[in-house]
């Protein structure tokens, strides 16, 4: 039990001086992300069922390259943000840092997973030399 | 922190069923919540029937004629009988809202009526509005200046007395905070739409000149931007007012001063 004032309940430990970054960032990922995800899915939709070479041969071209690697970074770190206010929304002491923890963690492996793919198919050309494309009639 | 069944003690039970009254033709069945600390066990849910021929329109006409005639132990709260002093706030079919200003013909079927949700019940249709009332009393509703004080009045165009409209009307019945689940989740650390809209109502008062103070006030990732936009309050109050727009101003401000 503890003796202390209604006032005193609803002050908390004060504000943090925090959280309009947050907010603003997220706005920010939200935005970029409707562009991004709509020249995503129409560079991964054409992509989508060629053989690894010319799909790899594709990737090696600087728009869907960096399309795919922007929605990468982008997106994951949305995640880390968004997943960050979800946990905090539901869960609360220690099982909400341990959360925050592994989201934020889980966010990242993604985002290193995801780029060094896209790098990988982007710089294959440089190494590999690359088939011709071959565009659908 | 979320919790998605009520904790034992509190689960509803059913409870007694009052008898109709004779000779009446338009009888109406009101389910209301009642819970008792004196009693102690488990909430109940008690059923009364009304003749509305011998009743007022409005659900709380319904409450006084219940507490008047039937069961003078039934406890709520009312005062103005008009929308004004937001005392009658309560869950009416499943909307938080006024007693006094809606209408028994608003609901089809059966009345059902509990106490604002996710609040402690100090009694039956009473909630404990302690924190709610602290949580106002920490932004500072005031005026805070710190010029000395004109002679006369602290002048306001009327423009900027506009911006006040839809803001002052607030009569702090708590239908938005609790009807806004981040409330429910974290009212221990979000201020709430109710509070946001009163400390938006004095951010944006030409004649207050402690502006920064009370946007420093709110920079913390529960105090303010626990608020997702549900738009529950918004929906939900009683005055047609929208603390969801005061909320989203406030943030806009936020970053206006970063930018």
């Amino acid at each position: 039990m503890h003796f202390i004032t209604d006032r005193k309940r609803a002050t908390g430990l004060g504000a943090s001086g925090s959280g309009t970054t947050r907010h603003w960032r997220l706005t920010v990922t939200s935005v970029a992300l409707v562009a991004l995800v709509v020249f995503f899915v129409f560079s991964f939709g054409f992509a989508l069922g060629m053989p690894y070479e010319e799909a790899a041969a594709f990737y090696g071209r600087p728009f869907p390259a960096i399309v795919a690697l922007l929605t990468f970074v982008v997106g994951m770190y949305h995640f880390r943000l968004g997943s960050q206010v979800m946990i905090e929304d539901y869960a609360g002491g220690a099982t909400r840092h341990w959360l925050v923890i592994g989201a934020i963690c889980l966010a990242y492996l993604l985002l290193a997973i995801g780029a060094f793919s896209v790098i990988a198919l982007a710089v294959r050309p440089l190494i590999v030399p690359a088939a011709p494309l071959v565009l659908p009639a | 922190m979320v919790q998605l069944r009520l904790p034992k003690n509190s689960r509803i039970t059913t409870g007694k069923t009052w008898p109709q009254p004779e000779g009446a033709s338009r009888i109406r069945k009101l389910r209301i919540y009642r819970w008792s600390p004196e009693e102690g066990g488990n909430p109940r849910m008690d059923t009364y029937f009304i003749d509305q021929d011998k009743c007022g329109p409005m659900v709380l006409d319904a409450l006084i004629k219940i507490k008047n005639e039937i069961d003078p132990t039934l406890t709520f709260r009312r005062s103005c009988r008009e929308g004004i002093c937001g005392s009658c706030a309560m869950n009416i079919d499943g909307v938080n809202t006024l007693a006094c200003t809606w209408g028994l013909d608003q609901v089809k079927g059966d009345v059902t009526i509990y106490p604002l949700p996710h609040m402690p019940v100090v009694k039956d249709l009473i909630p404990d509005l302690t924190h709610f009332y602290a949580q106002h009393a920490s932004i500072k509703p005031w005026l805070e200046t710190s010029s000395n004080t004109p002679a006369k009045e602290w002048r306001q165009s009327i423009e900027d007395r506009r911006k006040l409209d839809g803001l002052y009307e607030c009569i702090m019945c708590a239908s938005c905070s609790t009807a806004c689940p981040s409330y429910w989740w974290n009212a221990d650390r979000f201020l709430g739409p109710a509070a946001l809209l009163h400390a938006w109502r004095w951010i944006v008062d030409s004649r207050d000149e402690a502006t920064g103070e009370r946007l420093d006030d709110l920079e913390d990732p529960f105090k303010l931007y626990r608020c997702h936009t549900i738009m529950n309050c918004a929906k939900t109050c009683p005055k047609g007012l929208n603390p969801s727009k005061a909320i989203a101003q406030i943030k806009h401000k936020m970053v206006e001063r970063q930018m």
